[in-house]
C-alpha cells in the first residue's frame, strides 16, 4: 500500500473514531460510565504512549512519571485559577502569591514545558545511570517532587496539602479525544522520523548505536525532555478531568499503572498502549468495580470481596500477562490498516496476498 | 604516498590494567592492514581507541593529517572512519532498511541516502530481497553482510573491521572475505582485525601481530605467511 493511500485510510479511521465517540456522548447520560472510561482512558493513552517513548522505543527505564504528571498538573491548575476565586481556594495562604490567570491552553503548553524543564534539569545527572538505576533515581524524583509540592511553605504557590480548584475542566468527551489524538500523532511522527530511528537504534544496541556516530547522552535527553512534556500535558488533563487536584493522588502507584499499561499494550507499540489504556481504565473503573463491594447471596458473604480486592486480582493479571505474553497485546506491532492486513494474509493464507 | 592513518606508542589503560603498551602502526590508502593477535592481546581495544570509543591514555593518532586523539565516536565517524563492530551488532528490531539509515546517521546530503541503499543492494542482493525484514531475523552470515553494509552507508574513506568471521560457517567466512577484497578493489582503505590469521594474512597487504598489548612482528602479508614464528603461533606448525 503506498503511503499516502494508508495516512488517509488512518484519518479516516480517526475520523470515524471521533464521530463515534461524539455519537455515544450524544445518546448516553453525562455520568454513565462508558463516559467516564472514554474520557480518562483518553488521557491515559497520551500518558502510557509518553511513557512508552521513553520505555518502549529509547529502552530507558524510567519510573518518574508520576513525577512529571504531578509538576504539569499543579503548573496547569495554579496558573489557570480564576483571580476573582483565588481567595476561596487559598484560605489558607491569605489568597495565594499568584495573582493572575492564563488561558486553559496556554495552561497546557506551559504544563508541559514546565515538566520538560524539569526533565532537562535532572537528566544531566540521571540519564548517565543506567536500566535499573535510571528506575530508582527517577522514582526518587517523583517522591521528592510530591513532598515539595505539599511543603507548607510553598503554600501560596502550591497551596500545601491542601486541594486545588475552580480552575477550567472540560465537559466534552471529544476535548480529552483531541488533545490525546493530537499529541500522540506528534509523538508517532518523532518516532517515524530519523530521531526516532536513532532512538531506537540506542534501545537495541547503545555501543553499535554510539558507533554509528549517534550521540547516546542528546538522544536519550531528547527523549527524556519529550516523554516529560507529553506527561506533563497529561497531568494536566487529568487534573482538567478530576475536577480538583491534590498532590497525594500522584503517588508511585500511579506511575506502576502506567506502566502496567505499557507493558500489556506492548512496549514499543503506540497503538497498543491506547487499547491498553482503554481496557485498563475499564476493567478499574467499571468491570471489576464490583470486586471491592461486598456481595451477598441471600445471607451469604461471598468471601473475598472487599475494598481493596479489585488491585489483588489487578496484580493477578499482571503476572499472567508478564508470564505468558510478554510481549503484550500488540507487541512491538500495530492497529492500523496496514497491520490489519498482514494479520489477515498470515491468517487466512495465500488466498488474501493477492487481494 | 603518505600514509592514511598512523597511531603512534598509543596506549590505552583498562583500571589500572595495561591493554595497550604503546603500539605504533600506520595504514596506507587503499590498502588493507590487518592486525592479528590471540584473544586479549589488545585487536578491539585498538580499534575502539581509534573510534573514540574508550579514552586513549597517551600516545597520537593521526587520521589523513588530523590529530584525533581528543575525537568522541561521533566525531570520528564524522572524520571518515567506520566500523563494523565485533559480533556484527546489527540493529535487531529494526528493518534491514532502517539498519542502513541509521548507517547513514551522521550523513547531511538526505536526498542522496536512497541511491546510497540502493548501492548496498546492488552488492548484497541478499539484504534488497530483505529489505523489509527485521535484521535479527537473519542468519548471521546476512547480518554480516548488514553490518558491513550499514558502516558503507557512511561512506567512509577508512572501513574498521572487527573480527567479522567470528561465528560464521566456514563457507560463509569465505564469501565475507572475498567481500572485503572486493572493497578493496573499489579503493576503499580497510583495517581489519582477525583471529582467523591465515584468511586475514592471505588478503593483507601490511600486518602487525599484536601480543599482549604489543606488536612484536610486523610485514607484508605474504611475508608473515611465510614466518615460521607465526605459522608456529597462529597458523598451526601443519599450515600450509
Amino acid at each position: 500500500m503506498k503511503k499516502n493511500t494508508k495516512t488517509i485510510v488512518n484519518l479516516v479511521l480517526l475520523a470515524l473514531l471521533f464521530l463515534a465517540v461524539w455519537v455515544i456522548e450524544r445518546t448516553s447520560s453525562a455520568s454513565s460510565m462508558l463516559i467516564t472510561v472514554l474520557k480518562k482512558g483518553a488521557i491515559y493513552a497520551l500518558i502510557a504512549v509518553s511513557m512508552n517513548l521513553l520505555n518502549g522505543f529509547t529502552g530507558l527505564f524510567s519510573l518518574g512519571q508520576a513525577g512529571f504528571m504531578l509538576v504539569g498538573a499543579y503548573t496547569y491548575a495554579v496558573l489557570t485559577i480564576p483571580v476573582a476565586k483565588r481567595v476561596a481556594v487559598y484560605q489558607m495562604y491569605a489568597g495565594g502569591a499568584i495573582h493572575f490567570q492564563l488561558p486553559w491552553l496556554v495552561g497546557i503548553l506551559l504544563a508541559g514545558a514546565v515538566a520538560a524543564l524539569f526533565a532537562a534539569l535532572i537528566g544531566y545527572p540521571v540519564l548517565r545511570l543506567k536500566s535499573d538505576y535510571l528506575a530508582i533515581a527517577t522514582l526518587g524524583f517523583a517522591e521528592i517532587i510530591r513532598a515539595i509540592i505539599q511543603y507548607e511553605k510553598l503554600g501560596p504557590i502550591t497551596n500545601g496539602s491542601l486541594l486545588l480548584k475552580t480552575y477550567p475542566t472540560f465537559k466534552s468527551t471529544l476535548f480529552p479525544f483531541a488533545a490525546a489524538a493530537i499529541c500522540i500523532g506528534i509523538i508517532v511522527l518523532l518516532i517515524n522520523s530519523t530521531y526516532g530511528r536513532a532512538f531506537k537504534a540506542i534501545r537495541d544496541d547503545e555501543i553499535a548505536a554510539e558507533a554509528m556516530g549517534i550521540n547516546l547522552f542528546r538522544h536519550k535527553q531528547m527523549a527524556f525532555i519529550i516523554s516529560s512534556f507529553f506527561a506533563g500535558v497529561g497531568g494536566a488533563l487529568l487534573a482538567m478531568y478530576q475536577g480538583t487536584l491534590q498532590a497525594n493522588a500522584f503517588k508511585a502507584a500511579m506511575t506502576y499503572e502506567i506502566l502496567l499499561i505499557v507493558v500489556i499494550g506492548g512496549m514499543g507499540s503506540v497503538t497498543g498502549s491506547v487499547l491498553a489504556s482503554f481496557l485498563f481504565i475499564a476493567c478499574s473503573e467499571w468491570w471489576l468495580r464490583f470486586l471491592d463491594a461486598e456481595q451477598f447471596i441471600g445471607s451469604f458473604q461471598v468471601p473475598l470481596l472487599r475494598s481493596g480486592f479489585r488491585m489483588v486480582v489487578f496484580s493477578v493479571v499482571i503476572m499472567i500477562v508478564v508470564l505468558f505474553f510478554r510481549r503484550g497485546i500488540m507487541g512491538d506491532k500495530e492497529f492500523d490498516v496496514e497491520g490489519i492486513s498482514k494479520w489477515c494474509r498470515r491468517k487466512f493464507g495465500k488466498g488474501g496476498a493477492k487481494a | 604516498m603518505s600514509s592514511m592513518l598512523i597511531v603512534k606508542d598509543l596506549k590505552v589503560n583498562y583500571g589500572g590494567i595495561e591493554a595497550l603498551k604503546g603500539i605504533s602502526f600506520e595504514v596506507e590508502q587503499g590498502q588493507i592492514v590487518t592486525l592479528i593477535g590471540a584473544n586479549g592481546a589488545g585487536k578491539s581495544t585498538t580499534l575502539r581507541a581509534i573510534s573514540g570509543l574508550v579514552k586513549t591514555a597517551s600516545g597520537a593518532i593521526n587520521f589523513m593529517g588530523r590529530d584525533i586523539i581528543p575525537f568522541n565516536a561521533q566525531q570520528v565517524v564524522a572524520e571518515g572512519i567506520a566500523m563494523v563492530p565485533e559480533g556484527r551488532r546489527v540493529f535487531e528490531n529494526l528493518t534491514v532498511k532502517e539498519n542502513l539509515k541509521i548507517g547513514a546517521y551522521l550523513r547531511k546530503d538526505r536526498e542522496e541516502i536512497e541511491a546510497g541503499i540502493e548501492d548496498i543492494y546492488q552488492r548484497f542482493p541478499r539484504l534488497k530481497e530483505r529489505e523489509w525484514q527485521l535484521a535479527g531475523t537473519l542468519s548471521g552470515g546476512e547480518q554480516q553482510m548488514l553490518a558491513v553494509g550499514r558502516a558503507m552507508m557512511a561512506r567512509p574513506k577508512l572501513l574498521m573491521m572487527d573480527e567479522p568471521s567470528l561465528g560464521l560457517a566456514p563457507l560463509v567466512v569465505k564469501d565475507i572475505f572475498a567481500i572485503i577484497r572486493e572493497l578493496k578493489s573499489e579503493g576503499i582503505t580497510i583495517l581489519l582485525i582477525e583471529q582467523n590469521a591465515n584468511a586475514a594474512l592471505r588478503c593483507a597487504d601490511m600486518a602487525y601481530v599484536l601480543e599482549t598489548g604489543n606488536i612484536t612482528m610486523s610485514g607484508t602479508g605474504q611475508a608473515l605467511l611465510a614466518d615460521q614464528r607465526v605459522r608456529d603461533a597462529y597458523l598451526g606448525s601443519t599450515a600450509r
